[in-house]
């Protein structure tokens, strides 16, 4: 009879593997970029009452004044004033609501096509897959840039018109990913289980398959959110996003671009800085979601 | 070998008809053709007459027609705000943008292949949290923020470079750089992923048993391996630099094939904007094609497949 | 071995430490071997035993994660631990060569052969191109290459796995070493070549007095071209001496395990797999001798302490209670009741 009593060393080891799982659990957390993200969140939902002046409306008695901290610039408009007296801070704080609807909009809008068609190909396979995906291999042949500027040169400018043009452009990068991952999952147990006991095709995307490729569907979206920033910001600078005087970041940039030379710097820093901050904590967010959720998706 | 040839060009037709559907698919049926492709303020009768000369009375495969076939014989149409052919423009600006793409194609594989060798030899190290953080800011700074930041140090405070047009060297210094910067992210993270798969290699290891120095082990046995993937992905990124300057042309109005289509936007010359994004879709689709191919002659795996 | 040994590993071990150093994997554990010039060394045990660590200790080239803890690697009578990585340098190629695995992976695909066997001349010798492509030539015809003339300026896709082989022992004798450490050098060869290829490197060892060391888990090989052998388990050296002595008479459980596994020396590329249970987990080992919970010969002290390495009168060792002095009489004793 032996009694085979567990070594200390086996106990000691798994103690010290569940601490550092649990450990795990938060490192790594982009803290500093949640923050960031929530901030502009905030400052989007509640412009009306944070901003000190109306972002459309200026007087060209007080225009192209500095900063504050600079010679001429006065507490009454922190950041300075733009080419038509307008108050840079206002602008920013109402651009934070444009670009955070448009963002949004826009990913929500690129991501549910691209995941839903993702699934239709991936799953129901031949010519729906083929038509999908030759579609979507000549889409992503188009630069996105390139793609929007023309579908805006159609439609022409509106707020609308550019969440609909930037989901048209984006859909492709879900697409493509979702469908590779619907296709791994149709070889799993579970799925040829559902379909051994008689489940309709639907009921298996829509309950089996969409709920095992969502993760990866929000990790894309994070990732997306800064390229659509940073496109539409693109196209209202090129002058076919965000029609003014709506106060979008990139537009700014383009009517600040005038004033550069004679050093109006404060004019294009600071939306620049704006975009900046909320892409580079989208992309870290997405990163950090992209490694805890779906380490498959790292070659991305 | 021959299939694959085959059945790659097939996909690639296909893609081109793809592609040449789209555009005229949203030109026809989500915009209004007729405020497109008239000249804006144009009189009824005029009107009238280019309703009739693109055949938009006709039915819609009719047009279709139309539309790929004078594409097919170089008829991308009249630009409205120059009068002259748009083929003529396009071929005009390719040359700067070419030049622009070529100098800042050199800035980024001078920046991305170095860094990239870097961060995988020291990986988890110093400098390869570096080179993520830097591959990092390249995609995700707007270029056009790059380009106003650059131009408001060396242009306004330091005035050493001039802020926009094109003649000299030192005018293509900033845009290329620009550019370049975006690409040499991704040129970075090529080199990094594909040099730590070589360094794990066996023949890697084994020019190290033979007792070479590490200069030797990796500038010789692992970069040459290395740098075949770079290599293809800095081929492809050419062509697309040429097809992705839009913003930057426009910041340092740059005269190449962005800085046209910029202009065919805000001019509201709806032809040259189609024309740019038709040749650049078809040149990339080329290039894909041409890599493919490429490939096949290189990995026997390929070779062996048919 | 009345002579100092060419080579003499004493007490050495490398480890694995993860990053946060929470988990220690016992790769090479307290490792104690002699190694005469000349001659050969088999060295047994299944996937995951730490032979190839123990090969790459030697070379001083263990992956990143890994060092080496303890003990010393005595060559020509130096320390090779405490050697600054550029006299190391000076060593691995020249002094000691190693031949990997496999031979398809081994050679860089995008230089010619020529090019890689002369480069350890070039480096180690100071031959110059020319020079160093000349002795490629002689080299690759000293491996029985056919044609070496045109074959020093192929590619290595142009060549057989049985030529890649070669060309890979080429490399390794270029610099006339007096130590080479074979891993596993024929396992992805067929049997025929596989028998060429061992008649090959025992002719090279004849002609150039070279120590080898085999590193397989194919007993076959080990009884045909070895002098002495030494069998690890979980990171350790269980038991070690010559291979005549061993094989006739193994002292340790594991071993005679490993011997019963060999159905046939005619059917010799089965892989030992024919033991009861699983290796062990290196990074949580059990607090006694890593052999008993698989061993059948295991009673309390064995799960209770780990056996040193006990010396067996015939020139043998063996980390095993059984072979410890007095311990077969007792065990004899109690049964005996």
């Amino acid at each position: 009879m032996t009694v085979i009593t567990p070594p200390e060393t086996a106990t000691l080891a798994a103690a010290t593997a569940s601490r550092s799982t649990a450990f795990w659990r938060l490192k790594g957390f982009p803290l500093i970029p949640v923050t960031i993200l929530l901030f502009i969140a905030f400052v989007a939902v509640f412009a009306d009452v944070l901003a000190p002046y109306d972002p459309q409306i200026g007087s060209l008695a007080r225009r192209f004044k500095p900063p504050v901290w600079q010679e001429g610039g006065s507490w009454a408009y922190l950041l300075g004033t733009d080419h038509v007296g307008r108050d840079v801070l206002s602008r920013l704080i109402f651009g934070a609501r444009v670009s955070m609807i448009v963002g949004l909009t826009a990913v929500l809008v690129a991501g549910v096509i691209g995941t839903l068609l993702g699934i239709l190909s991936g799953y129901l396979g031949g010519w729906a897959d083929q038509v999908v995906m030759r579609v979507t291999d000549t889409w992503l042949a188009l630069p996105a840039l390139t793609f929007a500027i023309f579908l805006a040169a159609i439609v022409g400018p509106s707020e609308l018109n550019i969440i609909l043009i930037l989901g048209l452009v984006y859909w492709t990068r879900y697409a493509r990913v979702i469908r590779g991952e619907v296709l791994s999952l149709k070889q799993r147990e579970f799925v040829r289980l559902a379909i051994v006991a008689g489940c309709s095709k639907r009921v298996i995307m829509w309950r089996h398959i969409l709920p095992n490729v969502i993760n990866s569907a929000i990790v894309l979206a994070t990732l997306m959110l800064g390229v659509v920033i940073v496109t539409e910001a693109s196209l209202s600078f090129l002058g076919v996003g965000v029609p003014p005087p709506k106060p979008a970041w990139g537009l700014m940039m383009a009517d600040g671009k005038k004033g550069l030379m004679v050093g109006y710097w404060w004019l294009t820093v600071f939306p620049g800085i704006c975009i900046m901050l909320m892409v580079l904590s989208a992309n870290l967010l997405g990163d950090w979601l992209r490694v805890k959720l779906d380490p498959q998706l790292r070659q991305l | 070998m021959k299939q694959y040839i085959i059945r790659r060009a097939g996909y690639s037709l296909l893609s081109l008809f793809l592609l040449s559907l789209t555009i005229f698919l949203f030109v026809r049926v989500t915009g209004d053709p007729i405020a497109l492709l008239t000249e804006p303020g144009a009189s009824q009768d005029d009107i009238e007459a280019m309703r009739h000369q693109f055949g938009l009375d006709q039915p819609l495969w009719m047009q279709y027609w139309h539309f790929v076939a004078s594409f097919l014989t170089g008829d991308l149409g009249q630009s409205f705000y120059y009068r002259t052919p748009v083929l003529d423009l396009y071929f005009q600006r390719l040359p700067n943008s070419l030049l622009l793409a070529a100098v800042a194609m050199a800035l980024s594989l001078l920046i991305g292949i170095p860094s990239g060798i870097l961060a995988a030899v020291r990986v988890d190290r110093f400098w390869d949290s570096a080179g993520k953080i830097f591959a990092l800011l390249g995609l995700s700074l707007p270029q056009f923020w790059v380009g106003l930041v650059l131009i408001l140090v060396f242009s306004v405070y330091l005035g050493w470079l001039p802020s926009s047009g094109s003649g000299t060297f030192l005018h293509l210094l900033m845009p290329a750089f620009t550019l370049g910067w975006y690409f040499a992210a991704a040129h970075m993270r090529m080199t990094r992923s594909s040099m730590l798969e070589v360094l794990g290699s066996e023949y890697v290891k084994l020019a190290r048993l033979k007792g070479l120095p590490e200069s030797l082990v990796i500038g010789k046995h692992a970069l040459k391996n290395a740098l075949i993937p770079v290599i293809t992905l800095a081929g492809i990124n050419l062509v697309v630099m040429i097809n992705v300057a839009v913003v930057v042309e426009t910041v340092f109005a740059w005269p190449g094939i962005g800085r046209l289509l910029y202009e065919g936007v805000t001019f509201r010359d709806f032809p040259v904007v189609q024309a740019v994004v038709v040749i650049g879709g078809s040149m990339i689709i080329l290039v894909n094609f041409l890599v493919d191919i490429l490939y096949a002659l290189i990995d026997p795996r390929i070779r062996l497949e048919s | 071995m009345s002579q100092e040994p060419l080579l003499s590993l004493e007490h050495l071990s490398a480890h694995y430490v993860s990053q946060q150093g929470t988990r220690v994997v016992r790769a090479v554990d307290d490792v104690t071997i002699r190694l005469g010039a000349g001659e050969t060394l088999g060295i047994v045990g299944e996937s995951g035993s730490g032979k190839s660590t123990l090969a790459l200790t030697i070379m001083r080239l263990l992956p990143p994660a890994a060092r080496i803890v303890g003990g010393r690697i005595m060559f020509e009578g130096k320390n090779l631990v405490d050697k600054p990585e550029a006299e190391m340098r000076e060593v691995r190629g020249k002094r000691i060569a190693m031949i990997l695995q496999d031979p398809m992976a081994s050679l860089n695909p995008l230089f010619t052969i020529g090019n890689q066997v002369g480069e350890p001349l070039r480096v180690h010798e100071g031959a110059t191109r020319a020079n160093a492509w000349q002795r490629a030539i002689a080299l690759l015809k000293s491996v029985r290459i056919a044609s070496p003339q045109t074959r020093v300026a192929q590619y290595p896709h142009e060549m057989s796995g049985g030529m890649r082989q070669r060309i890979v022992g080429a490399i390794g004798i270029s610099c006339e070493p007096r130590l080479l450490i074979a891993d596993e050098p024929t396992t992805s060869l067929d049997l025929t070549i596989q028998a060429q290829y061992l008649n090959l490197l025992r002719e090279l060892q004849r002609e150039h007095g070279l120590a080898l060391i085999f590193i397989t888990h194919n007993l076959g090989i080990v009884a045909k071209m070895c002098d002495q052998l030494a069998v690890m388990y979980a990171g350790r050296v269980v038991e070690k001496g010559p291979v005549a002595r061993i094989f006739n008479a193994p002292a340790h459980p594991y071993t005679k395990a490993l011997l019963g596994s060999i159905p046939r020396m005619s059917d010799n590329r089965r892989q030992l797999t024919a033991i009861d249970g699983q290796p062990p987990d290196l990074s949580s080992l059990p607090a006694g001798c890593s052999f008993a919970p698989r061993c059948p010969a295991a009673f309390a002290r064995c799960r209770a302490e780990a056996p040193p390495e006990f010396a067996l009168d015939d020139g043998r060792t063996a980390r095993c209670w059984l072979a410890a002095p007095g311990v077969a009489q007792s065990l004899d004793a109690q049964a005996a009741k």
